[in-house]
């Protein structure tokens, strides 16, 4: 699909119908989405209507409200193109939807529409079905809901610009020929079903954290984007409390993004870090949103991981405290979820109140099914540093660099290596 | 939604994995009857059935010339082959996964769902 956006001679409006575009577009190609039964024409009608808005904006000045603009110009031209082309067999069954839904009366659309009258939920839910792979889902879910061109999103994956296509086309060709609907599911689905969904944008968010090739406005943009999303969630699910949790979660994390890394680019552990580099506001927000989701009393393991950031941000207890009340919450999580990683979650924090002994006593029980996961031999290689085991912590660090992809991260543990002497 | 769509549900089996128990079969035989039944009380039916072992399959296949040359053993030369399966209707892939879920509880194993094109005819 052609980027008309990019033709554009007049900065201001450009630079306002882009804004709108980058709020709006989620929105539009949900709603068209649902009203034409097909999300290639959906996206194609909703850059249509971008295209006129470009042409038009300028002059006239922005509508009241132009997603709703943009939403009725790109049904409009979908209607017109779809009767042009009517004739076509492949378009006929959509022409016939359209002349189906623009009949049906308001109680019958009220009924297919369901509680939720946003339709970016269905969308998010369509976009993270668990019959398509999770790169799929993530990138159908940047594509879809923020907008993002395929190649921005090539781009923050690392891969060539027409894998990332294939893989598009193939996801939307899935959820076509394979039936995968548009809509929330039923009660009885929605638990897994949500936790897909929070896994995929936490997915988003963490390529934007963790890698470290690329360019790092894409990477920033990827954080944002997934802090925009989990905040939509929020605003579209607020009884959710794991959906208040990762955005919780993300924006306790997000909130130290000036602080974790040096002028020079290293790493800057946690213990480290200028607290007075962190965004107050977003840990301000983000405290308040752990407090409200424990109220209810339903944790997760979100609400867990951003009670844990909230505790390490809180700036009313010192440091013993802060790893006594995080050991409180990982034995918590261990309870709701029993997997490895977060038992080396635990441990690291027992090593902070009972002493690198004990930590690296639980982390060596971990050994065998965490072998492949490079956190378990950075940490066990720092508790054996702590207790001047050199030789052994110098094998973890060598084995903890062979798994390290983040060069950042390679940079740190090569130093610590260097230190050992 | 009234459209409905077809699906295969297909059940693989892996060579030389050993055989379940006779008492285990005797369950899987009841409760596929089971799934089987309640298939056909929900409308969801179109079709179903075990397959025998692959090493008894025989290939036809017509050469460019026209003739037809025929071979003994299955089609593709993998570990796994189709072990039986259902043909089913559902109003869309999530229908068709808890129809699957339910298949694959009561055959012990993982079944494989994939959508018919759009024009196959109905039994």
């Amino acid at each position: 699909m052609s980027d008309d956006r990019a033709h554009d001679e007049q900065p201001a409006g450009r630079r306002e119908t882009e804004r709108v575009f980058r709020e709006e577009y989620g929105r539009c190609v949900a709603a068209l989405i649902r009203f034409l039964g097909d999300i290639d024409l959906a996206e194609e009608a909703v850059q249509d209507a971008f295209t006129v808005a470009l042409e038009q904006w300028p002059q006239r000045g922005l509508p009241p409200n132009p997603g709703a603009w943009i939403t009725t110009t790109a049904r409009n031209r979908a209607v017109d193109r779809l009767r042009r082309e009517a004739s076509r067999q492949d378009r006929h069954r959509q022409a016939q939807q359209l002349i189906d839904a623009t009949t049906a009366t308001p109680e019958e659309r009220a009924a297919e529409e369901g509680p939720v009258s946003d339709d970016r939920l269905r969308l998010l839910f369509t976009c993270c079905h668990p019959a398509l792979a999770p790169a799929a889902q993530v990138a159908l879910t940047l594509r879809l809901l923020g907008g993002l061109q395929t190649a921005e999103i090539a781009r923050a994956f690392l891969v060539p610009e027409a894998t990332m296509a294939q893989r598009l086309v193939r996801a939307k060709r899935k959820i076509k020929e394979a039936g995968i609907p548009y809509r929330v599911p039923r009660e009885a689905e929605l638990p897994d079903r949500l936790k897909g969904v929070l896994d995929t944008i936490y997915l988003v968010f963490n390529e934007g954290w963790n890698a470290s090739a690329g360019e790092a406005l894409v990477r920033e943009e990827l954080c944002a984007e997934a802090l925009r999303l989990a905040r939509v969630l929020v605003e579209l699910m607020p009884d959710e409390p794991e959906a208040v949790g990762l955005l919780a979660l993300l924006l306790l994390t997000h909130a130290r993004r000036a602080a974790r890394t040096r002028a020079d680019g290293t790493l800057v552990l946690l213990p480290e870090q200028d607290r007075g580099r962190w965004d107050h506001a977003e840990i301000a927000e983000g405290q308040t949103l752990v407090r409200a989701c424990l109220r209810r009393g339903a944790p997760g393991p979100y609400q867990v991981q951003a009670a844990v950031n909230a505790v390490h941000s809180d700036e009313t207890l010192d440091q013993r405290r802060r790893w006594e009340q995080i050991l409180a919450l990982y034995d918590l999580q261990l309870r709701l979820a029993p997997t490895p990683v977060v038992a080396l979650n635990r441990a690291v924090a027992l090593a902070e109140v009972s002493g690198p002994d004990a930590g690296l006593a639980a982390i060596d029980a971990l050994r065998e099914p965490l072998a492949a996961y490079q956190p378990m031999h950075a940490a066990r290689a720092d508790l054996l540093r702590r207790l001047a085991r050199i030789p052994e912590a110098a094998d973890a660090y060598r084995e903890a660099l062979e798994l390290t992809t983040n060069e950042t991260e390679r940079a740190f543990l090569e130093s610590r290596l260097a230190e050992l002497g | 939604m009234s459209a409905t769509k077809m699906y295969l549900l297909s059940v693989h089996m892996v060579e030389g994995q050993e055989p379940p128990s006779a008492e285990t079969m005797q369950t899987m035989y009841q409760d596929v009857d089971v799934f089987n039944k309640k298939l056909q009380a929900d409308g969801a039916w179109v079709f179903a059935g075990g397959l025998l072992p692959a090493d008894v399959a025989t290939v036809v296949r017509t050469q460019p010339d026209g003739k037809v040359l025929t071979t003994d053993g299955p089609f593709a030369e993998t570990k796994e082959h189709l072990g039986g399966f259902w043909v089913v209707k559902a109003a869309d892939l999530d229908a068709a996964l808890a129809l699957a879920a339910a298949g694959s509880k009561a055959c012990q194993g993982p079944v494989e769902v994939r959508p018919f094109q759009d024009d196959t005819a109905e039994l």
